[in-house]
């Protein structure tokens, strides 16, 4: 199990704090539909995600991406227990929506580099790695519940 | 994975804005590498690797030049990248997990100072760029 210490958890916070989560929310999960378009087969209930625009400009994807960022950040709050958190969600993922856990990852990439898109200097390589180690335990523990 | 004339105009795009700042950049990508995944300073053993250093400039110089010279043959990347293909195949011998893990900060560094160019459309092209450059460095490995 991933352990953070409570200065990363300061760090993972803080970011929170500075960043619009619905907007990054929507503004990676559009990134991950563009730059990984196999990740699009989890989406074909969406409706148009034939182009970068149409994705860019889609609403389902904007409140989908606000959706999840937004549980993210609030499993922060759940952090010495992530896995008995995300319990229902990783079931969920794994038996009715049937994601390869890599696409969590994938996610988590795209969301570090739109934070350091909207933090720039803030977003120093410490919060950096304070962040990214959160997104690791996040998806490790999405991905516990598949069997 | 083939580049298309539009990623390579992507590619263009970002690096032209790099041209001038590869010392900067490069250090930057690397202490952001070494920060989030300390495994690889094992490839680093005996530099300085503190924030700044001389060393990570000057190394961070050389990746990102590698780069930027790259980027002038997305055609074939291969053939530009032989002769660091060989250095890595038979001197160096980075596990190849670690390509994608410095691409990532190289993209984070790039998100960071540049945010309005890397749109969402230069990075998909930088990221298969990025990939192919990791393929083009390991592939002689065996």
């Amino acid at each position: 199990m991933v352990h953070l210490s409570a200065d990363e958890c300061k760090d993972v916070s803080a970011v929170f704090s500075k960043v619009n989560v619905d907007q990054l929310g929507g503004e990676s999960l559009a990134s991950l539909l563009i730059v990984y378009p196999w990740t699009r087969r989890h989406f074909k209930t969406f409706g148009n995600l034939s182009s970068t625009d149409a994705i860019l400009h889609n609403a389902k994807v904007q409140a989908h991406g606000a959706k999840v960022l937004g549980a993210v950040r609030d499993a922060l709050k759940h952090v010495a227990n992530l896995g008995g958190h995300f319990a229902h969600l990783s079931d969920l993922h794994c038996q009715q929506l049937f994601v390869d856990p890599a696409n969590f990852k994938l996610f988590a990439g795209i969301v570090s580099i739109r934070v350091g898109q909207t933090m720039r200097q803030a977003y120093t390589p410490h919060v950096q790695a304070s962040f990214e180690k959160f997104l690791d335990a996040v998806t490790d523990a999405l991905a516990k519940g598949y069997h | 994975m083939v580049l298309s004339a539009a990623d390579a105009t992507h590619v263009h795009t970002v690096l032209d804005h790099v041209k001038g700042h590869e010392d900067t950049y490069g250090a930057e990508a690397l202490n952001r590498t070494f920060t989030s995944h300390p495994q690889t300073k094992t490839y680093f053993h005996g530099k300085d690797l503190a924030e700044n250093s001389a060393y990570l400039h000057s190394h961070g110089k050389k990746v990102m030049s590698a780069l930027v010279n790259a980027s002038a043959h997305c055609d074939n990347i291969y053939g530009a990248l032989d002769k660091l293909s060989d250095m890595h195949a038979h001197e160096l011998m980075v596990d190849p997990a670690n390509f994608p893990i410095l691409a990532h900060n190289i993209l984070v560094t790039l998100a960071i100072h540049l945010p309005q160019v890397l749109t969402p459309a230069c990075h998909v092209s930088l990221d298969k760029f990025l990939c192919e450059v990791g393929d083009a460095l390991t592939h002689k490995y065996r």
